[in-house]
């Protein structure tokens, strides 16, 4: 066990005072009875694997999260920022409760490279080592087809406001300041991409806006995808009932280019000026997942043991959330169940016992379609031997309609994911 | 009637068998932690998303049910209680949104162990979590 005292601590690079502070408060005289796990990104994913991790263990595995913001910010409901009945503060947490109620270790730093031989993680203020690595990063935006809109400056005239935060509060400036009777051009990338439902869920938000504040504006929606690819029939119906005249939906047309200076997207079939354009890139494994070789060249997400979420590329790395090609929704809830899946494995692996060999979970995913009205898809997954993959149980499915009732419960929903993933 | 008649021959047989230790042989239990099926807790964690960290829902004080103040409680839930609730929603003879497409797909075991799990959890009054003024140094590229 010699490598417990070889890795115990954090070497400064640059001797920064806030490493050293973290270094200080990191150190032991005793090792931890069961290991190190260290976790990239504290997204709904990350922050869930560590908590869970301090619970199942009983504290017996120490648990350092690097993160590189210093708050959360949720995605889910951030569509309703765009529709107006939600502002970008309702959806911003911290982490202290995370922190103090588990006793998880926590640096704001970013991750630089990983090397997996020597187990160990580099930030720009320092290094860490690990018995297991988790990496949950989320997404990355590829802007190889979109090279325009690479620079900041680009995203801020397009913004994505597909990671909540500054440019959700962007993308609803630039609605207010539209005028009545402009054109409201947003995309829906080729799948797969985060939260499936979610593109359409926000043509609905900005319609209900524009419905009663703009009623003379329209909204383009261009699809990559031959269909809409999440709760189609409960769409297609609010798209044609609801927002009538206002939601102007195209399937298979995917943006080819964007000129900038006259906000105009090129399809294959035509050419559309903007007064707002809204383009949500396509999207490859989170950023530190490529860096260290989780994905391999030809497919962008990450292959994993689905009774462990550990890399089938990379031993004792395990991946997390919207990076992990399992088939099923890039989901919030979806991610925090792989993280406990994943909590539960590890506290088995680091114990030198196998994991769970069937796990089983729920997902749901909630659609507001107006301020007051929402929907759900939701399934029970299992653990597929034959196939190693966790699969749709039956029984599953979508609400008959959109409804209040369900707002309510949507709501309730985020209440209760946000407590259990940052309490 | 044929329909409710079966429900309450399964409920009872859940209930009676729900007495006995479902947890497993002793050398089945994970060393770490002797209390619970790492199995099932792994399952009744995916219901945290609605219901709360081990059941214990936010912002509905001790409500049972689903209000408009929040979703049920399900910690500390009498196990019988939650399976009654659990095959009703499996048959349709209980009121439900979003429940039945969860309760379809669980096994007459799990919900038997769920109703174990969730029946023995500690209640905790939990408030809603306090939002934040976002700063502006957060990232989002
Ligand atoms: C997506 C949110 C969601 C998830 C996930 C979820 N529930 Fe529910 N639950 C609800 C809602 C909403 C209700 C109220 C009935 C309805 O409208 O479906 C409810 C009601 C219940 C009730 C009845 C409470 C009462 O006495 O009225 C039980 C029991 C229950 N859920 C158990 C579970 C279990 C066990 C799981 C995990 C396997 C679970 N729920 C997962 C949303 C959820």
């Amino acid at each position: 066990m010699d490598h417990f005292s070889r890795r115990d601590f954090i070497k400064a690079v640059g001797a920064s005072g806030a490493l050293l502070v973290s270094g200080h408060a990191f150190a032991r005289a005793t090792k931890p009875p069961m290991g190190r796990v260290v976790v990239i990104g504290g997204g709904y994913a990350g922050a869930t694997a560590a908590k869970y991790l301090r619970l199942w263990s009983l504290g017996a595995i120490e648990v350092i999260v690097v993160e590189a913001n210093q708050q959360f910010v949720s995605c889910p409901l951030s569509n309703l920022v765009l529709g107006g009945s939600k502002t970008i503060n309702d959806l911003t947490f911290g982490y202290d409760a995370l922190k103090a109620n588990h006793g998880i270790k926590w640096l704001q730093d970013t991750v630089t490279a990983i090397d997996s031989g020597a187990k160990k993680v580099s930030m720009l203020r320092g290094e860490l080592s690990y018995d297991r690595l988790i990496v949950a990063p989320g997404i990355d935006f590829n802007y190889d087809e979109l090279p325009m809109l690479a620079s900041a400056e680009a995203q801020q005239q397009v913004p994505h406001a597909w990671k909540a935060g500054w440019q959700t509060v962007n993308l609803r400036k630039q609605l207010e300041a539209m005028p009545d009777g402009g054109v409201f051009v947003m995309n829906v990338p080729k799948a797969p991409y985060r939260c499936p439902p979610g593109p359409y869920e926000r043509a609905c938000q900005l319609a209900s806006y524009l419905k009663v504040h703009k009623p003379k504006s329209k909204i383009i929606v261009l699809d990559a995808n031959a269909e809409i690819i999440s709760k189609k029939g409960l769409f297609t119906k609010v798209f044609k009932e609801t927002y009538a005249g206002i939601i102007d939906y195209r399937p298979d047309h995917s943006i080819k280019g964007v000129d900038l200076a006259t906000k105009t997207v090129i399809t294959d079939f035509d050419k559309i000026s903007a007064d707002v354009l809204n383009v949500i890139p396509p999207q490859r494994a989170g950023k530190i997942a490529q860096i260290a070789a989780l994905t391999e060249k030809d497919y962008p997400w990450c292959e994993v043991n689905f009774l462990s979420y550990e890399s089938k590329l990379v031993e004792h790395v395990h991946v997390l959330g919207d990076s992990v090609a399992a088939g099923l929704p890039k989901s919030a809830h979806m991610a925090t169940n792989q993280a406990k899946v994943c909590a539960n494995a590890i506290v088995q692996l680091m114990a030198g016992q196998a994991p769970d060999p069937a796990p089983v979970f729920a997902n749901t995913c909630y659609s507001f379609v107006s301020d007051t009205s929402a929907m759900h898809v939701a399934n029970v997954y299992r653990y597929d031997a034959g196939k190693k993959m966790m699969i749709s149980a039956e029984g599953g499915g979508v609400s008959i309609s959109p409804s209040e009732k369900e707002a309510i419960y949507a709501a309730a929903w985020a209440q209760n994911i946000w407590a259990d993933t940052l309490t | 009637m044929k329909k409710s008649q079966a429900i309450w021959f399964l409920v009872i047989l859940l209930i009676t068998s729900s007495v006995l230790p479902v947890i497993g042989n002793a050398d089945e239990v994970f060393v770490s932690d002797a209390q619970q099926n790492n199995h099932i807790r792994t399952l009744a964690a995916s219901c945290a998303a609605c219901h709360g960290t081990m059941g214990n829902a936010v912002g509905n004080g001790n409500n049972r049910s689903n209000t408009d103040e929040g979703n049920a409680a399900l910690a500390g839930i009498d196990a019988a209680d939650f399976t009654i609730k659990m095959l009703g929603f499996r048959e349709g003879s209980q009121k439900s949104t979003v429940m039945h497409h969860h309760a379809k797909g669980l096994s007459l075991d799990e919900i038997n162990q769920l109703a174990v799990h969730f029946s023995q959890q500690k209640r905790i009054i939990m408030a809603p979590l306090k939002p934040q003024t976002l700063k502006a140094e957060h990232g989002s590229l």
